[in-house]
């Protein structure tokens, strides 16, 4: 148990040095905490925030948004992205942005608005020399310290629309889950093509982004039912919500299902695609799509279930995203045979 | 100040330092979730992590990422995690990494799968049981030991009962060991599914729907299955009613097959036992359904029935025309059935002795209704099957100890 033992010491060790840092604060993020092959205790050692309780970002931590996000039982996520001075992101198309080594992405999680606003976890994705690593913290019920909670967690919260369930704080594996790509950790969100080309354009200006990614902006705002062609609003969901797993090398590729952006054949999309693993999650169907027929589709019935083995996505969500679910039945109600 | 920091500086080497094996042991109770969970995290490459005897109240699945570690229970009826309480993920236990060794422990009732390793090379599962306790219900999940997209698997003294696709399913993997385990009360008993170098051998597969299922599907990252045995295996009264949900291609078993060989390349099926399979003791036949995958062959081919020994059996088989066809094989269907859809010659041989019968279809996917049953005449084998290279790498032995 020797190394058990070194763990403690480096846990009080850490916390020590977090009880040192809120005595001195430091002026700027703590980079040693991103890089070093570590993990931080608390989320304060990093130094993202001036006020963490009010998600107030210190200089260089900026926030950001995506134009159709992932649903996550109706969470607010405040996502923001700190690249170090000096260090640039290259543009990639109107993929994924290219962090430099030393990037932290933060995402935190809340529910409830203004007073009544309480934050549930911080989710950190920090790109170190040998690859990004994805830690969650958990925040306590005073609101006062986000905690390191490797093995996630779970605690009661209100969604928006009134239900009381049970959240899921996923464990660091569970990170990779959704994350993992050809058995490397990656990032999910900042993909240029689901970014304000606005913001983009900040960023190019700051000399933090070598340029602005072709392609960028592309994908519709899902809160503007306006802002798209009803596929293209779907494959934007699907995209999104599913493709992390529903890709080739990811955790779902053995099902043969593609549900990427740029994916063009209908079957690795699921049109008139047979299941594979579904078990009980086929509901009886026999097809992932049934072009103008939802209710006889896998992909709508495991989206409308909230149950474990039938339930898509299988993490990270406990509820069943209502608009989401409208408009795949309405892509697929629609799709021509 | 300074000596805190001297320990800090000392502890975090010894993090960072690879050491000696070390053993994590975690005992059920409260938290237990977080506490097996964190273990699954903390352990480092050539770890342990050793569950304690009792019963883990588990509330979500289970993962392991880290290379080399050995999660040890007391015993497959001593250390059980109970997941009938789980509120979330697709499976109870997710392994991703190589060399992992899973051995004597239980997983009660998982709402997906019971335990699933995916990309995990050379993964052994040694006396690992999964129950879901009601029996068969198609509300219970699809697999219970299922790697999948790995090279190198061995699964021994196994056991899996209650699940509603599968037992035991390799899928999309190669140079794989299904030995000495039961499977029993599943839809499938055994599946190897698009997978290659499969030695399925010395086990019980009983009560099942179908015994033990070698099969190639279309539209998979992986395909190309072939190179199975199948032999020695104890394939007895396999007649629970499917109940797979529709939609699975298991749903499409008939209750009663024995050991299903469909759109494979290199089948061999010897020194098996079987009795008691109502439908068919041996069924050999191409993908029926449609398909589109340029890359697919939905042809049996080269597949061997060498000998086996036949008890009863085809005496209520579920097929179109029961009655008649019973009538005109004396009460019951001999026990090899093939649907004669062959690719050039190199269908289906069977030794001298045993007996069988062909739909004489002509082409996969053919509709049933234009069959014509016959006596099955193929030719004996001519060479000696080709065992090189089937089965798990040799060196995962090393771990049963």
């Amino acid at each position: 148990m020797k190394r058990g033992f070194a763990i403690l010491a480096a846990a009080a060790c850490a916390l020590a040095g977090a009880m040192a840092v809120r005595a001195t604060p430091p002026d700027g993020v703590n980079e040693a905490a991103i890089l070093e092959d570590a993990m931080p205790r608390t989320l304060a050692e990093y130094g993202f925030f001036i006020d963490a309780r009010e998600q107030v970002p210190r200089e260089g931590v900026t926030p950001y948004w995506l134009n159709t996000p992932l649903y996550s039982d109706g969470a607010d996520k405040l996502r923001f992205v700190y690249i170090p001075d000096g260090e640039q992101a290259l543009a990639n198309g109107a993929d994924l942005l290219l962090f430099p080594v030393g990037t932290a992405l933060i995402k935190t999680f809340a529910f409830g608005r203004g007073e009544e606003r309480r934050l549930i976890e911080t989710r950190l994705l920090l790109h170190r020399e040998n690859g990004w690593v994805a830690l969650p913290y958990r925040w306590n019920e005073e609101q006062t310290e986000a905690r390191l909670a490797v093995a996630g967690g779970r605690t009661e919260v209100t969604t928006p629309a009134g239900e009381t369930i049970s959240y899921r704080i996923p464990n660091k594996n569970q990170c990779k889950e959704c994350h993992g790509v050809d058995d490397a950790v990656v990032p999910i969100g900042p993909k240029a093509r689901n970014m304000s080309a606005t913001w983009l354009a900040g960023l190019v200006e700051s000399g933090s982004l070598d340029r602005m990614p072709a392609g960028a902006n592309s994908m519709p705002y899902w809160s503007h039912e306006s802002s798209g062609p009803l596929e293209l609003r779907a494959r934007a969901y699907l995209d999104v919500n599913c493709a992390h797993c529903h890709r080739p090398g990811a955790t779902a590729s053995n099902s043969g299902l593609d549900l990427r952006w740029e994916q063009r054949d209908p079957e690795a999309l699921g049109v008139m695609k047979r299941p594979v693993a579904a078990g009980r999650g086929s509901g009886g169907h026999l097809f992932d799509i049934v072009p103008g027929e939802p209710d006889a589709s896998i992909m709508v019935h495991r989206m409308r279930s909230s149950e474990p083995g039938v339930a898509m996505p299988e993490l990270g969500k406990a509820t069943v995203d209502e608009d989401g679910v409208a408009i795949v039945e309405r892509w697929i109600a629609e799709m021509r045979r | 100040m300074t000596r805190l920091n001297l320990l800090c500086a000392a502890a975090v080497a010894a993090v960072a330092m690879p050491l000696a094996a070390e053993t994590h042991s975690v005992e059920p109770g409260e938290s237990a979730q977080e506490r097996l969970q964190e273990a699954l995290i903390l352990a480092q490459p050539g770890d342990e992590v050793v569950l304690g005897a009792g019963r883990y109240d588990l509330s979500d699945g289970l993962s392991l990422d880290v290379d080399g570690v050995t999660v040890r229970g007391a015993g497959m009826d001593e250390t059980v995690l109970d997941f009938t309480g789980q509120q979330g993920s697709g499976e109870g236990l997710l392994v991703t990494s190589d060399n992992v060794t899973l051995r004597d422990f239980a997983l009660e009732n998982p709402k997906g799968d019971g335990v699933k390793s995916k990309g995990a090379d050379n993964i052994v599962y040694h006396r690992v049981r999964v129950t879901w306790t009601d029996g068969p219900d198609a509300n219970n999940g699809a697999y219970g030991i299922y790697p999948v997209e790995s090279t190198g698997v061995l699964v021994d003294g196994s056991k899996v009962s209650g699940a509603s696709d599968a037992g035991i399913y390799v899928g999309q993997s190669r140079d794989i060991t299904v030995r000495n385990s039961i499977a029993e009360a599943n839809v499938a008993g055994i599946e190897i599914e698009n997978s290659r170098n499969a030695l399925v051998e010395n086990n019980i597969v009983t009560r099942n729907t179908g015994g033990i299922l070698v099969f190639d599907l279309p539209d998979l990252p992986v395909m190309g299955g072939g190179n199975v045995v199948v032999r020695q295996n104890l394939v007895v009264a396999n007649d629970t009613a499917n109940f797979a949900p529709p939609g699975n291609i298991v749903a499409s078993v008939r209750r009663g097959t024995g050991v299903l060989v469909m759109a494979n390349d290199k089948v061999l099926v010897e020194n098996n036992i079987f009795d008691n399979n109502p439908t068919s003791h041996v069924m050999v036949i191409a993908y029926t359904q449609p398909f589109e995958d340029e890359r697919y062959n939905p042809h049996a081919r080269e597949v061997v029935i060498g000998q086996n020994l036949f008890g009863r059996g085809g005496d209520d088989p579920q097929l179109d025309g029961a009655e008649m066809l019973l009538a005109a094989f004396g009460g019951a269907l001999p026990p090899v059935m093939w649907d004669g859809v062959a690719e050039g010659e190199s269908g289906l041989v069977v030794v001298p002795g045993i007996a069988g019968w062909t739909l004489n279809l002509a082409e996969p996917g053919q509709d049933l209704a234009t069959a014509q049953p016959g006596p099955l005449q193929v030719p004996a084998p001519e060479n000696e099957f080709d065992m090189s290279g089937i089965g798990a790498p040799a060196e995962l032995e090393n771990r049963l100890k």
